[in-house]
């Protein structure tokens, strides 16, 4: 355990800690003990900004199941540490925000901090593990972190749609995803992400190689709300704002983004890798922002253009893989998609997160987020409005603003896409910039319409369901004024960043394209000349400002009017249909008859048996080697014998209850009789207690009916009943045969030799119950525990009427 | 539910037989190691033993005499077992490796002592609880 792997699991410490703080410290806002972890943590990472980019990398290791592959090594290059400044960075000015929007009276503050610090955790161990596996539980525990942190007023029937839709998606995407982490481990017989980028040949000529790919990238599109399962997104916006703006923007939906960067070093280089991921990122830019002009939820403005700023950032990536392809030579042709993305996913952080503040300020103030009802509040809330103009000119792209660099820099990198010459690209690859400058205009619009509809206008109150809106206090006004800071800091200097961050996350997206101590080229300046990307901004300008001038004009379509998105309907019908059928399944076979489902059950088992024998030529019973049959053995089975057949004659419950018990108790003697006391013991009490039970119950049970059944019905119960006992007997003496045939060591021997040397007990049976099967026996009592519950909450919230299940 | 019967027989003997009972069953969870017995037929034998005192007495008084929440204690159970593992890692061993030694007490003489034994009383107390609670929810319940 070094400290990296502390600062992944401190968050976790500390959400423990959360409710004792909250239940004994109620007069102090919980946050401000929370505040401390995410500062300290990102003062402890910044720390390592002069190792990364000197292109050091760390790597600690510790082993977890070492015998599976899986060890929790944790890995810090430029990338991992990019990630975990943000997270740290933007989770402590989140943190700060929510101790002024969320009330410390009203709120259940214990759960949201236990759920943000959970995530931040789960975070941080995403993007430092090594071990894919790692990167597994850790990706589902922010899926979990981010539905719980969506139904955060779980009493809103919104917020629940919202948590299960995201829960749903995100994990189906990692479930995939852990299927293509199989793949991979099944292709190069390692968990390890190094190791894999070292055999990426390996990989690459692998017959698995296209579907690991797919299955990996469906986990990492859904967790990043690529098109068609962006549509998690905009419902996820019922999450109080500083979630949306820490989770649904900053963080959690660019570790899909996280892994494709990660991952470029295994599938780098291929068609498929470079197609798929422009293509889906196009399309979901494209789809995004069109979508966002559609909104008329501040929220639902912010989430689609988050949506469509990571289709954005992914293009780039896809773009940026082509290096792998030639490897050498020039590679600042490829190697500015990759700066572009880097640097636009710095860029979104600072930006969206601002705005997302200013739009839970005004949501806080004037307790709507309907732009419809909101319109003239510049005047009203003027330090809301300044940082809400910073953060939509960025978005638009318009200079000084570090938007503004970044998507000058993503126009070179779709541009430098027709230069490649491989991958068919000269046929249609002129498609790419146009597409990425279509979606570029209605990205300016949207941040247009956003900052008009709500600042600009006439101010009505009437409107509105509070009486007067004043500016948000001081405190909320901070997080959102440092992000509009670094939005200009990063728009006036963006060499700041240049060879802190930028070059050493390139880097460790790019392995293995530079040799040892060199370094990639980054060079970000405002003027390039009149060249095609400045034309491009122009364009994107002039047409946005046109597009808005004649608004009014389209306001009324229908395109305008409806905001729902397509793919939400097949979502809910296809939802409302999983439901359907399961039920309909269920109903015809769950007949609440017992006698029914023993039918089931003991027809499966014949048929899987008999099947069995039939393959394998069973029963081979040649020799049975049988010790002698003492007479007292037969008299104690007949007895045994004659209490079960006559079980079906009964028509009392007590005599039945009493014939049960009979063959229960004498299995407990035939076990003494094999001198198995440890059985013997419990069987016993097993048949005591449920007498007992038996007694309890005995007053509540329904009178015996007689059950008229047709004798052609009793006839194939009774052809099953025999099957099912043949089958077991043949089974057992095939088994006893075929171990004496082929002669196994017995397992016994070792438990004998072993058990008083290794575990210091003459009690066989127990020394295998806790020591050596200890882990079984700890499921096992982790089962019963379980079930037992289980028991409790079906009958004491039992379900009173008929309600469907 | 039914006419007050007399059973001042069989709440004479049950107060007597509960004492047996419950000492075997303690012998039985401490002398599993070696000889036949151990944490889940202890369990199970502690539970019918607090069973026949329900029996013999009624619900309510005997309600009021243990005041046990046992899904509590099935908690506890759960965690004596998961601890005497993690316990373990603590000392770089592998997750539920246990350990012995002789010790000489007063009194008893010379005694085992080993990490099972915890692990064992775990399993012991997620037995007996999941016994009582099971058969205490179905007798509660009068619908």
């Amino acid at each position: 355990m070094t400290l990296l792997h502390w600062a992944v699991l401190l968050p976790f410490i500390a959400a423990i800690l959360i409710p004792f703080l909250y239940k004994y410290l109620k007069r102090i806002h919980t946050g401000w003990f929370v505040l401390v972890l995410p500062l300290v943590l990102f003062v402890y990472f910044l720390s390592f900004i002069p190792k990364t980019s000197s292109g050091e990398v760390i790597l600690n290791n510790l082993n977890w199941v070492p015998s599976l592959g899986i060890n929790f090594n944790v890995y810090l290059d430029g990338l991992s540490l990019l990630f975990a400044l943000l997270i740290t960075g933007i989770g402590s000015l989140v943190v700060l925000y929510s101790i002024y929007y969320l009330s410390k009276h009203k709120e259940k503050l214990n759960n949201f901090y236990v759920y943000l610090l959970m995530f931040m955790g789960a975070m941080l161990g995403v993007v430092l593990s090594d071990n894919l596996i790692v990167i597994y539980v850790f990706w589902e525990l922010t899926s979990i972190a981010s539905s719980l942190l969506i139904s955060y007023w779980y009493t809103r029937e919104k917020s629940v749609y919202g948590a299960l839709k995201s829960m749903y998606i995100t994990v189906f995407g990692g479930l995939s995803m852990l299927g293509g982490f199989s793949l991979l481990y099944v292709i190069a017989g390692t968990f390890s992400i190094r190791e894999l980028i070292a055999n990426a040949d390996l990989v690459m000529a692998s017959s698995l190689f296209i579907p690991a790919m797919i299955l990996v990238l469906l986990g990492a599109f859904t967790k990043s709300a690529q098109f068609p399962f962006h549509i998690w997104l905009p419902d996820a916006m019922e999450a109080p704002t500083p979630v949306s703006a820490y989770l649904h923007s900053a963080t959690m939906v660019k570790a899909g983004i996280y892994l494709v960067a990660r991952l470029t070093g295994v599938f780098g280089g291929s068609p498929e890798w470079f197609w798929i991921i422009t293509i889906a990122g196009l399309v979901t830019l494209t789809w995004g922002s069109i979508s966002a002009v559609r909104q008329k939820d501040l929220k639902g403005i912010l989430a689609y253009s988050t949506v469509s700023q990571l289709g954005l950032i992914m293009s780039l990536l896809g773009a940026g893989s082509a290096a792998f392809y030639f490897q050498d030579g020039d590679n600042a042709l490829y190697m500015t998609a990759i700066l572009a993305a880097v640097f636009h996913l710095i860029n979104h952080a600072t930006f969206k997160g601002s705005l997302f503040m200013a739009a839970g300020i005004i949501d806080h103030e004037t307790g709507t987020r309907d732009i419809r009802k909101l319109g003239g509040l510049m005047t009203v809330l003027p330090v809301t409005a300044t940082i809400s103009l910073i953060g939509l000119a960025s978005m638009a792209g318009l200079p000084p603003f570090n938007g503004f660099l970044s998507k000058e820099l993503f126009f070179t990198g779709m541009l430098n896409v027709t230069e490649y010459g491989i991958f068919n690209l000269e046929t249609f690859g002129f498609i790419i910039p146009v597409i990425a400058w279509i979606a570029s205009v209605f990205t300016f619009l949207y941040c247009i319409l956003m900052f008009s509809k709500t600042f600009m206008g006439k101010f009505d109150i009437s409107k509105l369901k509070v009486k007067h809106v004043h500016e948000a206090p001081v405190g909320m006004l901070i997080s959102p004024v440092i992000l509009a800071a670094l939005v200009i800091l990063f728009g006036l200097f963006p060499n700041l960043l240049a060879y802190s961050l930028i070059e050493p996350a390139m880097a460790a997206i790019a392995p293995g394209i530079l040799s040892p101590g060199e370094f990639f080229d980054v060079h970000i300046s405002h003027w390039h000349g009149f060249s095609p990307e400045l034309w491009m901004t122009f364009g994107v300008v002039i047409l946005g400002i046109l597009l808005f001038m004649t608004f009014k004009k389209w306001e009324n379509t229908a395109f305008y009017r409806g905001e729902q998105d397509l793919f939400n309907y097949a979502y809910d019908y296809g939802f409302d249909g999983f439901i359907k059928g399961s039920q309909w399944l269920t109903r015809i076979q769950m007949t609440g008859r017992l006698r029914d489902y023993f039918i089931y059950m003991n027809t499966f088992i014949i048929l899987i048996m008999a099947y069995t024998m039939y393959r394998y030529s069973l029963p081979a019973i040649q020799s049975l080697d049988l010790s002698p049959i003492p007479v007292y053995f037969w008299l104690v089975i007949l007895v045994f014998v004659c209490s079960i057949v006559i079980i079906p004659f009964i028509n009392n419950r007590v005599a039945l209850i009493i014939t049960t018990g009979v063959s229960g108790f004498i299995v407990a003697l035939l076990f003494v009789l094999f001198r198995a006391p440890d059985l013997a013991l419990t069987q016993l009490l097993i048949e005591s207690v449920s007498v007992i039970l038996f007694m309890l119950v005995f007053y509540h049970l329904p009178k015996l009916k007689k059950v008229k059944t047709p004798p052609k019905m009793k006839a194939v119960k009774l052809i099953i009943s025999v099957g099912f006992g043949l089958m077991i007997t043949l089974g057992s003496l095939s088994v006893f045969s075929m171990g004496q045939e082929v002669n196994f060591d017995s397992i016994s021997e070792y438990y004998v030799e072993n058990s008083k040397e290794e575990a210091g007990g003459y009690n066989i049976v127990n020394v295998i119950l806790v020591d050596f099967r200890g882990l079984d026996t700890m499921l096992e009592i982790l089962v019963v525990s379980m079930a037992v519950l289980t028991v409790v909450s079906l009958i004491r919230l039992r379900f009173k009427g008929s309600e469907d299940i | 539910m039914m006419q007050k019967p007399n059973n001042m027989m069989l709440q004479t003997l049950a107060r007597l037989i509960i004492l047996i009972i419950l000492s075997f069953s303690i012998y039985l969870l401490l002398a599993g190691h070696n000889s036949p017995g151990g944490g889940f037929v202890g369990g199970l034998m502690t539970a019918s033993a607090i069973l026949i005192l329900y029996l013999s007495f009624d619900l309510k008084s005997i309600q009021k005499a243990i005041k046990f929440d046992y899904i509590k204690i099935i908690g506890m159970g759960l965690l004596f077992a998961s601890l005497t593992g993690v316990v373990s890692m603590l000392f770089g061993f592998p997750f539920l490796k246990h350990f012995f030694d002789y010790f000489t007490l007063p009194i008893l003489g010379e005694v085992e002592l080993t990490t099972a034994m915890v692990f064992d009383l775990g399993v012991y107390f997620v037995v007996l609880a999941s016994a009582l609670t099971i058969i205490l929810t179905i007798a509660e319940d009068d619908k």
